[in-house]
């Protein structure tokens, strides 16, 4: 970090943007303070001309005049790493909501300024590492219990080469600003280590031995994904839809469901209200993986549509730093970015103000970059000590019109490792999930981590039957029911029953909402039984009624708890309905 | 602090620029023609001395020679229960000739976002009488809800209608770009309705400068804002979004901005959510429901403009041949109220009813299309007719429960208990008739 801090002079205010004249060094990126009367207000240096640089305000920049000052911090945006942070709902700065009420308790205070965690907060220490050790920066030097996490104290992050360590703290309670270890640098300087650093989050945290291949199954719960298109850990994922499609409801159930340690939720230029749900709700579900609330294992950084836009921009890298800071320590996590296409917008709006040569719908040049760039910090990693950590994710595009041709949702698609695209047709037809199981693609392989050839087949077999399914749909439109063979309506049936009782999942229902893996594994494999048995079906009449009432079965059994006598009905009706119309569907096998 | 300079040094567009210090940005100037005629001006711009004002009643007539008084603070508006039964500007000057305002403190426009860990979760019905919003998509208080519609289309008297309908303590309307004779229609409906009394009006109309048009959702959801703050419950009626949009276009293009999508600043986004997540139920104090009418150029709802707002809002209500459209209409929030502060039967019947609505469009379709029909499809036909009368009908005023005990006997009307889709329990207990096992 540079010693030498310098002020400046606002010479000019655009919007957002200010102009200021500089006395002495900055950096691009840097962070300045501007003195508007009382108030401190953050901002960025984007742009640097002479002695003119250019900085985006962090806020509304109302009363802004030229010639007032401003003092650059010698740090680029950064965040605080620390315990302390689980449970939290930050602006995207990393400032803690609660902290920033205004006199009357609603409203968000301009320049308000708070620690991103409880410095009075004590926290049991306990030492791993002992004096002499050598050690290179994200080493362990010992732990605290935070709910259900271990987290480490680590050697700090920005620590260049190795250092030798001269003093660990004895176990006890301590603040997270109290020094628990002194190192010595190989160039001889003596540095204190306190539980909480600083990390720039334009700046990917890699700390680690390498990357890995991620190939493990991350399991969602939502069965269209884990089937057909699955994403794994420390892979990446976008989800695009126009308005209205349920792609708010599609991101608070992975936040609910995904079997991760962590979930960062960032709320990035949408609307307050769904974050006034997700705080309502988390608290009082619980995680069945640690018997806590989902809040304990849930961050949320939160910049909503009337939040100042500038630091929109910022949310996302705040969201991803804190998840790569969560994998430094083993962990798994899970990151979901509520848009990215408000977060694009935002760059788009700077950077017309900056008056740079716009690309395509007026996007900067460098929109491609940045999304790639974002995309790409996600990861599964080794860790020195051997263990893995992995950041996924999962990103929401909001195409303009809906239309996926438009340059974010282009972008994204070229870097991502798999696409759920939601359709308006589906969510119209109240078809939910609305993700389009004939456009949408994943590049992870289906067989992740098992080897089930019984599996296999029934999803290679769910595949082509939608396909063929959808194929006979459109001749039907043109020539009617009438005008197709009783072979091609059976597989178009059997389409709308793949469909209706296994794609399809009611979020609002407790049981529906996630399915394990096991279940869903049983459950297609039991579906693909019973639809390959060839029924003997006289007509068209016979064939609707039998898959009317066959997809009611299934359908109906999603919201039977496994085990319980309303399952066991449900099959023997299953069983019941394929006797009736083929001799070898008898032993179709219960679940 | 009061600083007069004399003398303009350019025009362009509705921006003036003079030479001045001190001046912050985003405050307010009084500018003065030489032949005594005044406008409102705010500062867009600074650089160096240089000082850019957008001056709200344009800048035809200007004078190099007029004088600028900078009054060193943003726009304010005073707010007291002095507002109700009374018309402004989109400056926020009285235009029904009453005395200016004088009571209340004043407050800055497009003042700071509520704290989202600070609001409070919807749950509270809006009732309007109109069984398509009530029955189907329920309007929620603190609800965001845009109409879509198009030219020709009777949104002016559906708004009017929830204006009067709705259970609200105070009516905030925002005229925007309106032809004169519409806004006259609000302001006789609300009068002879009896609700002017606590309705305040904020109108400019097509004849009125552009710029005021940026200010009327500001001024309208500033008043709104304090009134909830005091613990009022609003209702904001703005009509028309798509004019406040096309305003936005025509100043961001004479501020030299570069256009993104068909001309519309890249900030669109953002100005429309900064003023439609005002919306909200503040806890322990009032809340804002706001109703904003978008029409959609050439009935495009991939137009920036609707694209851009269904996003931002809580659903849409679709205004298409003179009704609200069942399919496309959505209330984001209404699962927080169906059932709940309404009637146990409300949300299996609604579903059933839409669903079995889809099946006469369909009917209908194989009808047209010269397919054959069953008796199942007659009985469908039956239903589509009485459903587009009862219910789609926008003259049609009922209040909820009257609606959910007409949609139970239109269903009887047309169908068997076991044809609707319902669960037994809710048939037994609601079906006029006997429900047979």
């Amino acid at each position: 970090m540079s010693d030498q801090r310098a002020s400046g002079t606002i010479v000019g205010v655009n919007g957002n943007l200010v102009a200021v004249r500089r006395h002495g060094p900055v950096r691009q990126g840097e962070v300045a303070e501007v003195e508007c009367g009382s108030e401190r207000l953050m901002a960025e240096v984007i742009r640097v001309d002479g002695e003119v640089a250019q900085l985006q305000v962090f806020e509304d920049t109302r009363r802004v005049a030229v010639g007032m000052k401003v003092a650059f911090r010698g740090e680029l945006l950064s965040v605080t790493l620390a315990p302390g942070m689980l449970g939290t709902i930050y602006d995207g700065l990393q400032r803690p909501l609660h902290r920033l009420d205004d006199r009357q308790g609603l409203f968000l205070r301009r320049g308000a300024q708070a620690p991103a965690v409880d410095l009075q907060r004590q926290w049991a220490f306990h030492p791993t590492a002992a004096p002499g050790a050598r050690v290179q920066a994200g080493e362990f030097l010992g732990w605290v219990q935070e709910h259900h996490i271990r987290h480490h104290v680590m050697v700090p992050l920005d620590l260049r080469g190795s250092a030798t360590l001269i003093h660990v703290a004895d176990a006890g309670d301590r603040r997270v600003d109290e020094v628990v270890a002194i190192l010595r640098t190989d160039d001889g300087h003596e540095r204190a280590v306190t539980m909480q650093q600083r990390w720039p989050v334009k700046r990917a945290i890699d700390r680690h031995e390498r990357r890995l291949h991620p190939r493990q199954r991350l399991v969602t719960g939502c069965r269209i994904i884990d089937t057909l298109f699955p994403i794994v850990r420390g892979g990446t994922a976008c989800v695009p839809g126009p308005f209205g499609a349920g792609k708010t409801v599609l991101q608070q159930l992975l936040a609910r469901y995904a079997a991760v340690d962590l979930v960062i939720v960032v709320a990035c230029g949408e609307r307050a209200g769904e974050v006034v749900e997700t705080i309502e709700e988390l608290p009082r579900l619980v995680d069945p993986r640690t018997g806590g609330s989902l809040m304990e294992r849930t961050i949320i950084v939160c910049n909503t549509s009337s939040m100042p836009v500038a630091a929109r921009e910022a949310s996302i890298y705040t969201g991803i730093t804190l998840a790569e800071y969560y994998r430094q320590l083993g962990l798994d996590v899970l990151v979901l970015a509520d848009s990215t296409s408000r977060w694009a917008q935002a760059m788009r709006e700077t950077s017309g103000r900056l008056e740079e040569i716009p690309g395509e719908e007026a996007f900067p040049a460098y929109l491609q970059t940045r999304i790639a760039g974002l995309y790409e910090r996600a990861g599964l990693v080794e860790l020195r000590d051997g263990s893995t950590g992995a950041v996924t994710l999962i990103g929401t595009v909001s195409p303009a019109g809906g239309n996926f041709e438009e340059p974010v949702t282009q972008a994204t698609l070229s870097v991502v490792g798999a696409f759920h695209g939601l359709s308006r047709a589906r969510s119209d037809e109240r078809r939910y999930p609305a993700i389009d199981p004939l456009e949408s693609w994943s590049l992870y392989p289906r067989r992740i981590d098992d080897d089930d050839p019984a599996w296999d087949a029934a999803v290679e077999f769910c595949r082509t039957t939608l396909r063929r399914a959808a194929e006979v749909d459109r001749m039907m439109t043109v020539v009617g029911e009438e005008g197709v063979p009783l072979g091609d309506l059976v597989v178009y049936l059997c389409g709308e029953l793949l469909d209706a009782a296994y794609l399809q999942q009611n979020a609002f229902d407790e049981l529906d909402a996630c399915t394990p893996m096991d279940r869903q594994k049983r459950d297609l494999v039991r579906i693909h039984r019973a639809l390959t048995m060839e029924p003997s079906l006289p007509d068209k009449v016979a064939a609707r009624r039998f898959f009317a009432s066959l997809t009611d079965a299934f359908y109906q059994r999603n919201y039977c708890a496994p085990g319980s006598p309303e399952l066991v009905e449900q099959d023997l009706r299953i069983d019941q309905l394929l006797a009736q119309v083929g001799p070898t569907a008898t032993r179709a096998g219960a679940a | 602090m009061m600083r007069t300079h004399r003398g303009i040094d350019t025009i362009n567009g509705d921006i003036a620029s003079v030479f001045a210090d001190g001046v912050g940005f985003g405050e307010l100037a009084v500018i003065r023609n030489p032949d005594g005629e005044e406008s409102l001006a705010q500062v867009v711009r600074l650089a160096g001395r240089r000082v850019a004002l957008q001056v709200f009643s344009g800048t035809r007539g200007l004078s190099v020679d007029a004088s600028v008084r900078f009054l060193g603070r943003p726009m304010q508006l005073r707010v007291s229960q002095q507002l109700l039964g009374r018309v402004f500007d989109g400056s926020g000057r009285p235009r029904d000739g009453k005395p200016s305002l004088d009571e209340g403190e004043p407050v800055e426009l497009a003042g700071p976002s509520v704290n989202p860990i600070r609001r409070r979760l919807p749950g509270r019905l809006v009732e309007t009488g109109i069984p398509m919003i009530d029955v189907f998509n329920p309007l929620v208080e603190s609800q965001k809800l845009p109409i879509f519609s198009e030219a020709g289309e009777p949104h002016a008297q559906l708004l009017a209608r929830i204006g009067l309908q709705a259970r609200a303590d105070v009516i905030v309307f925002g005229g925007i770009g309106l032809p004169f004779d519409e806004a006259m229609f609000f302001q006789q409906t609300f009068e002879e309705g009896g609700v002017m009394g606590r309705t305040v009006m904020f109108v400019n109309t097509a004849a009125d400068p552009v710029v005021e048009r940026l200010l009327v959702p500001d001024l309208a959801l500033a008043a709104a804002e304090q009134l909830a703050v005091a613990g009022q419950r609003v209702l904001v009626l703005l009509t028309d979004m798509t004019a406040f949009a096309d305003a936005l276009k025509e100043i961001a293009v004479s501020m030299e901005q570069i256009p993104s999508n068909l001309g519309f600043p890249g900030s669109l986004y953002s100005d429309l959510a900064a003023r439609y997540e005002k919306a909200v139920d503040l806890p322990g104090a009032g809340s804002i429901t706001i109703l904003g009418v978008t029409t959609m150029p050439g009935g495009d709802v991939t137009h920036p403009v609707p694209d851009n707002t269904g996003y931002i809002t809580e659903g849409q209500y679709y205004l298409t041949d003179g009704c609200i459209s069942p399919f496309g209409s959505l209330s984001r929030l209404g699962q927080l109220v169906v059932g709940k502060a309404t009637r146990d039967d409300h949300g299996p019947l609604m579903n059933a009813m839409i669903r079995l609505y889809a099946r006469a469009q369909e009917a209908h379709k194989k009808l047209a299309m010269g397919f054959m029909s069953t008796e199942t499809d007659a009985r469908h036909l039956r239903y589509g007719e009485l459903f587009r009368r009862h219910f789609m009908d926008l003259e049609v005023e009922l209040p909820l429960l009257q609606a959910l005990d007409l949609g139970w006997r239109t269903l009887a009307e047309c169908y068997e208990p076991q044809q609707v889709g319902i669960k037994r329990e809710v048939l037994q207990a609601r079906w006029p008739g006997e429900v047979t096992p």
